[in-house]
C-alpha cells in the first residue's frame, strides 16, 4: 500500500481557485469515505491555504486519478497548479505542513488543529494513521523545540505580547479603547484574549462608543473624559481619527498622581498618531506606536525564519522515521508468512513424537511446549530483523522473496 | 577534604558565570549550561559547609572568609529559587560572576576555622549574612528591571527575544526579597545589639542599609514608590553595604 498526495496551497494557487476547492470539514468526511472505498485510507486537509487529499492504497495510480478528479471536478482550472506527492515526499509534506513551516506564517499555530480535525474526519487504516499521529507529533515536536512558534506575528499579537512584558499576566487588567474602529477592536480582541477586560470605550461619537461597549460588556465615554479613566486604566489602546492628539503628555502627568507607581502600558494605532509621543518620556508610561509595533512584528518574523532551519530537521527526521516504517511492511507479510509455517511445522512435529513421548503431566507438556516455541523464536529472531533492517535500506522486496523462495512461501503472497 | 569540595564548586560557578554571558547569544544551550553549573556548584558548597560543621567544635564560619562563603552560599540558594525558571536565567548575569568571585575571594580567605563561638552567635551571624544575600538578590533584580525598564523605553530591535520577566513581575519579587530579607536582617542586628556588640562604623553601617531598605518598603506601601524609585533604592541599598564591606567588616 503507498501513500499518494494530491492537492493545492498558496504557493501555486490564488485565493480565487484555491476557495472553490476548500472542503468544509462535513465535505471532507465525506470526500475521505468516497476516496477510500474498496479497502483504501483517506484524509481530506483543507485550510484556507491548501486543500490536500491524502490516499493510501495497493493501486496508487488509480488512487491518484481518483484524488485528482475529485479536485478537479470542483475547479478544472486548477490542473496546472495541482502537486502531487507520493510516500516518503508526501509525509515530509504533511510534517512540515503541520509543523507550520508551509504557512504563510512560519510556524503559524492554527494548522496544527486543523490537521487534528482532518485526521479525526478522515477514513484511515494502518498506513494513515501512523502517518497523521507521527505528523502532529512531529508538529508539537517542531514547537516545543525551537521557537518557531513563540513571537507575535500580527499587530495585535504584538502589542499583547508587549502588555505581557510590562504587567506579566494580563488577568483583570483594565484597557481603555480610544476610539471604536475595527483595528482597535481587533487589539483589544487580543489583549482579551490574554484575561484583559475592557473597561471602558471612549469615542468622539458616544452612540457607537456604547455599541462597542455593549459588545464587550463595558462602559462607553465621550472622548473628552478619557482623562477620568487614565487613573484606573493598565493598557490604552487609541485608533481615532482626529488629526490632532486626543492625549497629550500634560493629561497622562495629572494621571499619574493618582496611580501611585502603577505601570500604564499606551499602544496608538492611528495615523496621524493619537497619543503625544512625549508621554513615553513619563515614568512607568510605554508608549508604542504603530511602526514600533510593525518592526516587532518584523523581527518576530525573521526570528520564525532563522527558527526554522532546526524545524526542518526536526520534520525530516520523522519523515526519516516513517520511511524506515513504511519500509518495513514490505516484508511484514514474509516474515508473518514464515512465523505461521515455523509455528505450524512445531506442532506437526509435537503432535508426531506424543506417542514416543509417553504420558506427560501438564507442567511437562508446558515445558517441552515452551522449549520448542522458544527455539522456534531463536532461530526467527535474527532473519526477523534483518528482514526489517533490509527493507529500511530499499532491499526489503529482495530479501521478501528470498526467504519465500527458500522457505516454500510462494503460495502465501 | 574541603579542598577537594572548594575547587568543584568554584568551577562550576565559574562555568555558570561564563555561560550566562552566553545567554545573550545562546539563550537554551547556555541557559542549560548556567544553571546546571549552579545546581552542581550549591550542592558542591552545601557539602562544602557541611564538611567545615562537621570538622569545627564551634560555629565555623564568624571570620570574613566563612561569612563570605556562607553568604555566597546564601545568595546562590535564594537565587536557584528563582533562577531556574526560564524567565529570571539574566538574573544569572548579574549574581554568578559575583557569586564566583566572592566564593573564590573566601577561599583565599583560608579554611573555616573553629573560633569559639556558640549557638547565639551562629543565629546572629545566620540571620545577618542571609539578610545580605537577599539584599544582593534583591538587588540583581532591581537591576535586571532598571535594564528591561529602559529596553522597554527605547524599543530596540529584538526586545522579545530574550523573554525576561515583566517589569510588575520583577518589581513585586524584588520587593517581596527585600521584605524577607530586611525581617532577618533586623532581628540578626538585634540579637547582636543584645548580645552588646560594640557600634562601630559596620554596625552603623549595617543600620544605614537597614534604613535604606525599610525606607523602600515603607515608601512603596504608603506612598506607591514602585518601579524605578523602588529599584534605585534597592540598589543604593546594596551599594552601601557592598562598600562598608558589610558581610566581612561587620563579621571578622
Amino acid at each position: 500500500m503507498r501513500v499518494t498526495l494530491v492537492g493545492v496551497s498558496h504557493h501555486g494557487a490564488g485565493v480565487e481557485l484555491r476557495e472553490r476547492v476548500a472542503l468544509r470539514l462535513e465535505d471532507a468526511r465525506a470526500v475521505a469515505g468516497e476516496l477510500a472505498r474498496d479497502a483504501g485510507e483517506a484524509v481530506c486537509l483543507s485550510t484556507c491555504n491548501r486543500t490536500e487529499l491524502y490516499v493510501a492504497h495497493d493501486d496508487d495510480v488509480d488512487a491518484e486519478a481518483r484524488a485528482t478528479r475529485v479536485l478537479l471536478e470542483r475547479e478544472p482550472e486548477l490542473a496546472t497548479a495541482l502537486y502531487r506527492l507520493r510516500d516518503e515526499a508526501a509525509a515530509l509534506h504533511l510534517f512540515r505542513v503541520a509543523a507550520g513551516l508551509d504557512s504563510l506564517v512560519p510556524g503559524e499555530g492554527e494548522i496544527l488543529g486543523q490537521v487534528r480535525a482532518a485526521f479525526d474526519a478522515g477514513a484511515t487504516g494502518a498506513l494513515l494513521d501512523r502517518l497523521f499521529r507521527q505528523a502532529l507529533y512531529a508538529g508539537r515536536k517542531a514547537r516545543a523545540q525551537t521557537g518557531i512558534g513563540e513571537s507575535p506575528t500580527s499587530v495585535p499579537a504584538a502589542a499583547a505580547a508587549l502588555a505581557q512584558q510590562v504587567f506579566g499576566d494580563l488577568k483583570g487588567r483594565r484597557i481603555l479603547l480610544v476610539g471604536a474602529g475595527k483595528v482597535s477592536e481587533q487589539t483589544a480582541r487580543s489583549l482579551i484574549s490574554r484575561g484583559a477586560e475592557i473597561a471602558v470605550v471612549a469615542n468622539r461619537t458616544l452612540d457607537r462608543a456604547a455599541e462597542l461597549a455593549g459588545r464587550f460588556g463595558s462602559a462607553a465615554l465621550p472622548l473628552e473624559r478619557i482623562e477620568e479613566e487614565l487613573e484606573r486604566a493598565d493598557v490604552v489602546v487609541a485608533s481615532t481619527g482626529s488629526p490632532e492628539p486626543v492625549l497629550r503628555r500634560e493629561h497622562v502627568e495629572r494621571a499619574l498622581r493618582a496611580r501611585r507607581g502603577h505601570p500604564l502600558f499606551l499602544i496608538d494605532l492611528a495615523v496621524p498618531r493619537d497619543l503625544d509621543p512625549a508621554i513615553n518620556e513619563l515614568d512607568g508610561c510605554y508608549l508604542y506606536d504603530i511602526d514600533d509595533l510593525e518592526s516587532v512584528v518584523a523581527e518576530s518574523l525573521g526570528s520564525r525564519r532563522r527558527e526554522a532551519a532546526a524545524a526542518e530537521a526536526i520534520v525530516a527526521a520523522e519523515a526519516e522515521e516513517f520511511r524506515t516504517w513504511q519500509a518495513s511492511l514490505e516484508v511484514v507479510p514474509a516474515i508473518a508468512s514464515l512465523r505461521a509455517r515455523a509455528e505450524e511445522i512445531r506442532c506437526a512435529e509435537l503432535a508426531k513424537a506424543e506417542s514416543r513421548l509417553g504420558e506427560l503431566s501438564d507442567a511437562e507438556r508446558r515445558a517441552v511446549e515452551s522449549v520448542t516455541a522458544q527455539i522456534v523464536n531463536k532461530l526467527l529472531h535474527l532473519p526477523t530483523v534483518r528482514m526489517k533492517q533490509a527493507a529500511a535500506a530499499a532491499d526489503g522486496v529482495v530479501y521478501a522473496d528470498a526467504v519465500r523462495h527458500l522457505f516454500g512461501l510462494e503460495d502465501e503472497r | 577534604m574541603v579542598e577537594l569540595l572548594f575547587w568543584p564548586a568554584l568551577i562550576a560557578y565559574g562555568e555558570a558565570a561564563v555561560a550566562y554571558v552566553g545567554v545573550l547569544r545562546r539563550p537554551d544551550l547556555a541557559a542549560r549550561l548556567a544553571i546546571w553549573g549552579v545546581r552542581i556548584g550549591w550542592l558542591a558548597q552545601t557539602a562544602l559547609l557541611a564538611v567545615q560543621a562537621y570538622q569545627a567544635d564551634g560555629f565555623p564560619w564568624a571570620d570574613w572568609a566563612g561569612a563570605l562563603n556562607l553568604f555566597v552560599w546564601f545568595a546562590v540558594g535564594a537565587y536557584l529559587v528563582y533562577g531556574s525558571s526560564p524567565r529570571y536565567r539574566l538574573l544569572g548575569i548579574a549574581v554568578m560572576p559575583c557569586a564566583a568571585a566572592l566564593f573564590a575571594l573566601a577561599g583565599l580567605g583560608g579554611a573555616a576555622e573553629q573560633s569559639g563561638s556558640d549557638l547565639f552567635t551562629a543565629v546572629h551571624v545566620g540571620l545577618v549574612v542571609a539578610g545580605f544575600a537577599g539584599f544582593a538578590l534583591a538587588a540583581a533584580l532591581a537591576g535586571l528591571y532598571l535594564w528591561l525598564e529602559r529596553r522597554l523605553k527605547r524599543r530596540p530591535v529584538g526586545l522579545l527575544r530574550l523573554g525576561p520577566p515583566s517589569l510588575v513581575t520583577l518589581d513585586g519579587v524584588s520587593a517581596r526579597v527585600s521584605a524577607v530579607s530586611l525581617a532577618a536582617f533586623s532581628v540578626g542586628i538585634a540579637l547582636g545589639l543584645v548580645r552588646g556588640h560594640d557600634v562601630d562604623l559596620a554596625v552603623a553601617g549595617a543600620i544605614a542599609a537597614w534604613i535604606v531598605f525599610g525606607s523602600a518598603l515603607f515608601f512603596r506601601r504608603e506612598l506607591g514608590w514602585r518601579g524605578k524609585r523602588a529599584a534605585y533604592l534597592t540598589l543604593a541599598g546594596f551599594a552601601l553595604v557592598a562598600f562598608l564591606g558589610l558581610p566581612a567588616g561587620h563579621l571578622g
